[in-house]
């Protein structure tokens, strides 16, 4: 059977590996989104804190024995707290300019995170093992599966899922919305605004740790592996719709297909391909797929 | 007496012509390397570390009646800044020798400023054929490999040994394409046949894409066009899917520092050519152990060719008393090299650097005793025909 000139075969496996990054896509475009839409922040240490994230993962096996399981647990939970450091000591300062000093401090942030991993590890990095219970695969008849693959599917959709419930649905999730829409209001009712801020760039980044932990198997854990990503992740915030949270989870599954369908039609496009996306949507719609026109 | 103070004389203004050749009685030597970038682990500041040593020895060996200084910046991998650098460092800083010189874009941006400046370089860590065929120069030697010695022996090695049927996983940019090339030649001439290819976009990071469309091609060998980030990720992403060990994967170009970084379970019982192993000799163990105690970890070829080429270049301009450019040149391709890192090593007309390369396997886990044993040496293969024939050569320097 064949699609498009192309085995029926190769088709489904390349979708279902298309659906595999873009899981990865998703929940990194997920933190950022969260970031941007109820702070305003352009969070461009977004790559270096998933990178962190890998890394937390491999030292914490390596010196702790910490398995993997407790790393995806711990290392998303202290990631965070480096992120509500970062937030309460320097971001802060700087919600009454305008974006781009966060653009610029972020930038900053990372340019350094990658800096010291490198001084200490050097830029080939290590391997970080697939834990025991997820080791091996299935053959699915039209292609074989590592079952660590399932697994990081199955993860993203659960963590940003619940994500999207926490803020879209329930009332601590209202309370968020409204806090960023009205500040002063808000903190009139009695509710400590600032703090729900600190919260939730700490949740943001702990994103990207989280998605830092699920990488490390699939690749190898190095100081460059961040910066390598974050430029599409941005495109996927940019296309899905700056701030919307169902807009990033959906765009980066999306994507992620598509970038797998032209790996099989014309390899050499796949590393733009999101790109020229980018730029239709953004002629098109410019306030991207999902996000609100203006 | 008299003859006494002749023959005094006579050997002073020997001295003095020798000491006036040398300008300012100053060698310096300037390392142009990635020091941050995707090549920092195979050339980096281990490169810097090697030329430390290399000065320091030949300073107690020899004893010098000149000085020789070291200067080193940061290429970034960027043609364009080391050009720039070389330039500066050559019109004000009186550099007379650049070297090192890793990523083929910077080696051959400042091998022209080289020849513009009639100053010589040294290149390690670069790897195209081009530095000695079509962009060659008369100051510019290329001493540790190139894509044709490293893609040539394992391909060959590998086709012989049985595994005739190959497919490419190739980095979309001018060097995959000429490692692809150069191994598809000898697959052919040893009886192989290519099946297909697939250009990756370079740099990558996800590889099962393109790693199951080499599975669906029925070869049994996948030839890894690709460096660094990439032939690593592609290896372990390899292994995750199931396509090793059913078939058999061959890095064309791949450093100790790759294997060091997977790991031993992960890359046993694969096929790679380099031109240095620590672990080959007593000599090799003994430089390197030095080389660890510095840089805590073992020196991969570059590093070591790297200290190969400033001892050779020093010696020679020890012997004609002087850095006249054209003179250190013949000096240097007139003395065979032979040291810790090249046996059987000369210069050819078109720059090369030809000596024994080697062909290695990685060893099982179990077979690996100490911390960076990784390699059985499977065969030498003797500096002749490790090369590019010099025949073959584009290079305009070589009389045909």
């Amino acid at each position: 059977m064949e699609l498009l000139g192309i085995p029926a075969k190769a088709l489904f496996g390349q979708l279902l590996l298309g659906l595999i990054n873009g899981s990865f896509y998703a929940v990194l475009s997920l933190g950022l989104a969260v970031i941007f839409g109820l702070l305003n922040i352009i969070n461009f240490s977004h790559g270096a804190l998933y990178m962190v994230g890998a890394f937390g993962a491999l030292l914490g096996l390596n010196y702790l024995g910490m398995n993997y399981w407790v790393a995806l647990v711990l290392v998303p939970l202290a990631v965070g707290l480096l992120g509500i450091l970062i937030e309460r000591t320097m971001l802060k300062h700087l919600y009454k300019l305008d974006h781009l000093y966060g653009l610029l401090l972020t930038f900053g942030l990372a340019l350094i995170a990658e800096g010291v991993f490198r001084y200490y590890f050097g830029v080939s990095g290590e391997s970080y093992p697939a834990p025991e219970a997820l080791q091996g695969g299935v053959d699915l008849g039209f292609m074989y599966l590592p079952l660590y693959r399932g697994w990081v599917v199955l993860a993203s959709l659960v963590v940003c899922g619940a994500t999207w419930y926490l803020i879209e649905r329930t009332s601590l999730g209202a309370t968020l919305r409204a806090a960023t829409e009205r500040p002063e209001l808000v903190q009139a009712l009695g509710i400590n605004v600032p703090l729900m801020v600190t919260l939730t760039y700490g949740g943001g980044v702990a994103l990207a740790a989280f998605a830092g932990v699920l990488a490390a198997p699939v690749l190898q854990v190095n100081p460059v592996m961040g910066s390598n990503l974050i430029i599409v992740v941005f495109a996927v915030v940019v296309i899905g719709g700056m701030g919307s949270i169902a807009g990033s989870i959906v765009t980066g599954l999306g994507l992620g297909v598509v970038e797998g369908l032209t790996k099989v039609v014309y390899p050499e496009a796949s590393a733009v391909v999101i790109f020229v996306i980018m730029i239709v949507v953004l002629l098109f719609r410019p306030a991207g797929l999902f996000g609100k026109q203006a | 007496m008299k003859l006494k103070t002749i023959a005094l004389a006579a050997a002073l203004a020997a001295t003095g012509a020798a000491q006036a050749q040398l300008s300012d009685n100053i060698v310096r030597v300037g390392v142009l390397t990635d020091l941050s970038g995707a090549y920092s682990d195979i050339a980096g500041k281990g490169t810097v570390v090697a030329t430390q040593m290399a000065i320091a020895d030949f300073i107690a060996k020899e004893k010098p009646a000149f000085k020789v200084e070291m200067v080193s910046a940061d290429h970034q991998n960027k043609g364009d800044v080391a050009a720039n650098k070389a330039r500066e460092w050559f019109e004000r800083e009186k550099v007379d020798v650049v070297s090192e010189l890793v990523t083929t874009s910077v080696a051959l941006a400042v091998q022209k400023i080289a020849k513009e400046k009639n100053k010589i370089a040294l290149i390690s860590g670069a790897a195209s054929t081009r530095i000695t065929n079509e962009d060659c120069n008369d100051v510019t030697v290329h001493w540790t490999y190139d894509t044709y010695s490293v893609a040539n022996g394992t391909a060959k090695a590998v086709t012989k040994a049985g595994g005739k049927k190959w497919f490419f996983l190739t980095a979309d940019y001018a060097f995959g394409h000429s490692l692809e090339k150069d191994a598809s030649e000898v697959i052919k001439a040893n009886g192989g046949e290519v099946l297909g290819a697939v250009r990756h976009p370079f740099p990558g990071s996800d590889f099962s894409s393109f790693l199951l469309k080499a599975q669906s091609s029925g070869a049994q060998i996948i030839g890894l066009a690709n460096a660094g980030a990439d032939t690593i990720n592609s290896i372990k992403q390899a292994a995750e899917f199931g396509v090793t060990p059913k078939q058999q994967l061959a890095g064309l170009l791949m450093f100790v520092s790759d294997v060091h970084s997977l790991g031993l379970k992960t890359t046993q019982g694969m096929y790679l050519t380099e031109g240095f192993y620590w672990n080959l000799n007593e000599e090799t163990r003994a430089w390197s152990k030095r080389f660890f105690e510095q840089q805590k970890r073992m020196p991969t070829m570059v590093q070591a060719g790297q200290y190969s080429s400033v001892m050779h270049y020093l010696k020679a301009v020890k012997a004609i008393g002087g850095d006249d450019t054209q003179k250190v040149m013949a000096q240097m391709k007139k003395t065979p090299v032979n040291d810790f890192f090249a046996k059987n090593g000369s210069i050819r007309a078109d720059g090369r650097m030809v000596h024994d390369m080697y062909l290695l396997q990685v060893k099982k886990p179990a077979e690996s005793t100490t911390p960076w044993d990784y390699y059985n040496v499977v065969a030498t293969i003797p500096a002749a025909d490790a090369f590019q024939p010099l025949l073959a050569s584009k290079c305009a320097l070589v009389k045909q």
